[in-house]
C-alpha cells in the first residue's frame, strides 16, 4: 500500500552516475538549483533540460520510474501554477468575468511549473543515485569544514543516516500495523474527516511505541559497542576522489557558464 | 467446504522495480473444524498465503471462496469475511492501543456495529477463553508480561467470533511454558467449539504435536499437504528445503535402522515412548 511512494528512494542499477563520489552529485544538485533560479529567458531553461536528460541518460533510471514519484507533488504544482496564472499583473490577454489572463502570468506560469518539475526531478535523480549511507557519507566529509566553527557535523550526518534508515521500516510496520487492525475491523476508507482521523488512533499508537523502542534498542546496541560520536572514528571505505569525478566536475562547472551565461544574455529575452 | 483456495498466484511489486513470485499456483481447501500447520521456511509464502485468506492482499490471479461466494467478486463484503476469519499476525501484541485491556478487546467487535453491551460480553468472554488473568482486564496493556499481552492480543480477535482462526507463528518469542500454554489452549477452542484453525510455524516440533493436517510451504508453492504421519515420512525431502522434521521421526528412524522393529510414522514423544516400551517389551518376551 505505501510502497509506491518513489521519491528519495534509491535504485538499484549499474551506471556513471551511480558511481560518482556522492560530494560530486550534491555539490551538483545544489549548483543545479542555483542555476535554475538565474535564467531570464528560454535558452538557459533549454539548456537545463538538456542536461538534466544526458544525466537521466547516463543514470540508467527509467524515466518513467522517476516521474511516478512526481505525483505527490501534482497538486502543490496546480496550485502554484493557477495563482501564478491569475494572479500576476500585466498586459491583458484574455479576460472572463472578474479573472483576467495576463501575457505575464502565462508567462510566470510556466517558468514556475518548468522550475518545480526540474527542481524535483533534479533532486530526485541524486536520491535514486546515491545509498542514504553513502550521501550522508559525503555531507559529512563535504561538510567538514564547518567542524571549526563547532557545528557537529558527524553527529548530525549520523541522526540524518539513522532517520533515512528508518523509513522503510516505519513504513513496512505501519503497513503491518494497518493490516492487523485491517483484519479485526478497522474502516479506514469510509466516513467524513473527523471519523478518519479517529480511526487512525489504532494505528498511530502502535507505530509510536514501535519508533520509542527501536530507537531505545538502536541506541543501546550502539553504546554497546563502545559508539562515543565522530572523534577519531574510522571508515571502512573512505571516500576518495576518482578521475571520473574530476571529470564530473568539470562538465558540472562547463553547464553553469555556458547556462548562467546564455540563460542570461538580453539578446533571446522575451520578457 | 468452507475456504477454498483456487489457484491462486500473487506477484510483489508487479509494477515497479524487479518483480518477485510471493506465490505460485497454490490451491487448498480447508473444511470445517480442521487443525492445519502450515510450515515453511521464512520466505517461503506461508505469511502471504495466510493475508489472502481474509482478503488484506489480492491475489494476482486466481480466486478464494468461503462458504461458496468468490470473495473477489464486486460487492463482496470483506469486512465481514475479515470477522469470519481472524487472522493473528506474528508479534499480535504490538497493535495493541488503548488505555485498558478490556477496551483493546473490545474494538474488534465495536467495528462490527454491535452494541456496547455486546461488545464487552464479547470482549469478556474472549478473554476468559484465552485464559487470561481476570484481575488485570482493566491494567493498561502495555503493563502486561509478553505472554499475557499475546493472550490479549489473541482474545481481541477471537471477540469477533470468527469461524476460522489463523495465527501467524503465535508462540515467538514465548518461554517454552508460554508457547505449550497458548498452543494447548488454541487445541481446546479448536475441539471445544469445532473452531476451524490454520497455525502458521516453521518448528514442525511445535505443530506435531496438535495438528490434522500439515502443509508444507515452499518457494511459494505447497511442497507437502498431508497428514503429520506422511508429512514426516518425507523428512529427507523436509531437510532439503531447510526444514526438520520433529526429533522423535529421526530417533525413530534410527532405531529402525539399528534392528529395534519400530513404527516410524509416530509423530509426538509420548507416542514415540509407548512405540519403543511396547517393542523393547515384546523383545524380552521373546527372549
Amino acid at each position: 500500500m505505501l510502497r509506491d511512494i518513489t521519491l528519495g528512494q534509491y535504485y538499484q542499477t549499474e551506471s556513471v552516475i551511480h558511481k560518482l563520489d556522492p560530494r560530486v552529485k550534491l555539490l551538483g544538485t545544489i549548483l543545479f538549483f542555483i542555476s535554475l533560479f538565474c535564467f531570464k529567458n528560454p535558452v538557459g531553461y533549454a539548456i537545463a533540460i538538456i542536461f538534466l536528460a544526458v544525466v537521466i541518460f547516463l543514470s540508467k533510471v527509467p524515466f518513467l520510474y522517476m516521474i511516478r514519484g512526481m505525483k505527490a507533488i501534482v497538486v502543490l504544482m496546480i496550485i502554484t501554477v493557477l495563482l501564478n496564472l491569475f494572479a500576476t499583473k500585466g498586459d491583458v490577454v484574455f479576460s472572463f468575468w472578474k479573472i483576467s489572463i495576463t501575457k505575464q502570468g502565462i508567462i510566470m506560469a510556466i517558468t514556475i511549473a518548468l522550475r518545480i518539475s526540474l527542481l524535483i526531478i533534479g533532486s530526485s535523480i541524486m536520491t535514486l543515485t546515491t545509498t542514504p549511507n553513502h550521501l550522508t557519507d559525503g555531507m559529512e566529509k563535504g561538510l567538514r569544514f564547518l567542524k571549526v566553527i563547532k557545528v557537529p557535523v558527524h553527529e548530525i550526518a549520523m541522526m540524518m543516516s539513522i532517520a533515512l534508515r528508518f523509513i522503510p521500516i516505519l513504513l513496512e510496520e505501519t503497513d503491518k500495523i494497518m493490516k492487523a487492525q485491517l483484519a479485526r475491523g478497522a474502516d479506514l476508507e469510509s466516513g467524513n474527516i473527523f471519523k478518519r482521523v479517529k480511526a487512525m488512533v489504532p494505528i498511530l499508537v502502535p507505530l509510536f511505541i514501535s519508533a520509542f523502542r527501536r530507537a531505545n534498542d538502536l541506541a543501546m546496541a550502539m553504546e554497546a559497542r563502545c559508539y562515543h560520536g565522530g572523534d577519531g572514528r574510522t571508515k571502512m571505505k573512505p571516500l576518495k576522489y576518482q578521475k571520473r569525478d574530476a571529470i564530473a566536475y568539470i562538465i558540472l562547472f562547463v553547464y553553469l557558464a555556458v547556462s548562467i551565461t546564455l540563460g542570461r544574455l538580453w539578446l533571446f529575452n522575451i520578457m | 467446504m468452507s475456504l477454498i483456495v483456487d489457484h491462486i498466484s500473487y506477484i510483489y511489486d508487479q509494477n515497479s522495480g524487479i518483480p518477485t513470485v510471493g506465490l505460485e499456483d497454490v490451491s487448498l481447501s480447508v473444511p470445517d473444524g480442521q487443525f492445519i500447520g502450515v510450515i515453511g521456511h521464512t520466505g517461503s509464502g506461508k505469511s502471504t498465503l495466510m493475508q489472502h485468506l481474509n482478503g488484506l492482499i489480492k491475489a494476482t490471479s486466481g480466486t478464494i471462496y468461503y462458504n461458496g461466494e468468490d470473495i473477489y467478486e464486486k460487492g463482496y463484503d470483506l469486512k465481514k469475511l475479515r470477522s469470519k476469519v481472524g487472522l493473528v499476525f506474528q508479534y499480535p501484541e504490538h497493535q495493541l492501543f488503548a488505555e485498558t485491556v478490556f477496551a483493546d478487546v473490545c474494538y474488534g467487535p465495536g467495528n462490527l456495529g454491535l452494541s456496547k453491551k455486546e461488545c464487552e460480553l464479547r470482549a469478556y468472554d474472549a478473554l476468559r477463553r484465552v485464559g487470561f488473568p481476570e484481575e488485570l482486564i482493566f491494567t493498561s496493556p502495555f503493563d502486561l508480561s509478553g505472554g499475557q499481552k499475546r493472550r490479549a492480543a489473541i482474545a481481541g480477535v477471537l471477540a469477533m467470533k470468527p469461524e476460522v482462526l489463523i495465527l501467524d507463528e503465535p508462540t515467538a518469542g514465548l518461554d517454552p511454558k508460554g508457547r505449550d500454554e497458548v498452543l494447548g489452549q488454541i487445541k481446546k477452542l479448536q475441539q471445544e467449539e469445532n473452531l476451524t484453525v490454520l497455525l502458521v510455524s516453521h518448528s514442525m516440533e511445535d505443530v506435531a504435536k496438535y495438528v490434522d493436517r500439515i502443509i508444507v510451504m515452499n518457494h511459494g508453492k505447497v511442497f507437502l499437504d498431508n497428514t503429520p504421519e506422511v508429512v514426516f515420512s518425507h523428512y529427507k525431502e523436509l531437510e532439503e528445503i531447510g526444514l526438520s522434521a520433529p526429533q522423535v521421526t529421526y530417533i525413530m528412524h534410527e532405531l529402525a535402522e539399528k534392528g529395534l522393529n519400530v513404527r516410524t510414522d509416530v509423530s509426538t514423544i509420548e507416542e514415540a515412548a509407548d512405540e519403543i516400551a511396547a517393542k523393547i517389551k515384546d523383545r524380552m518376551i521373546q527372549n
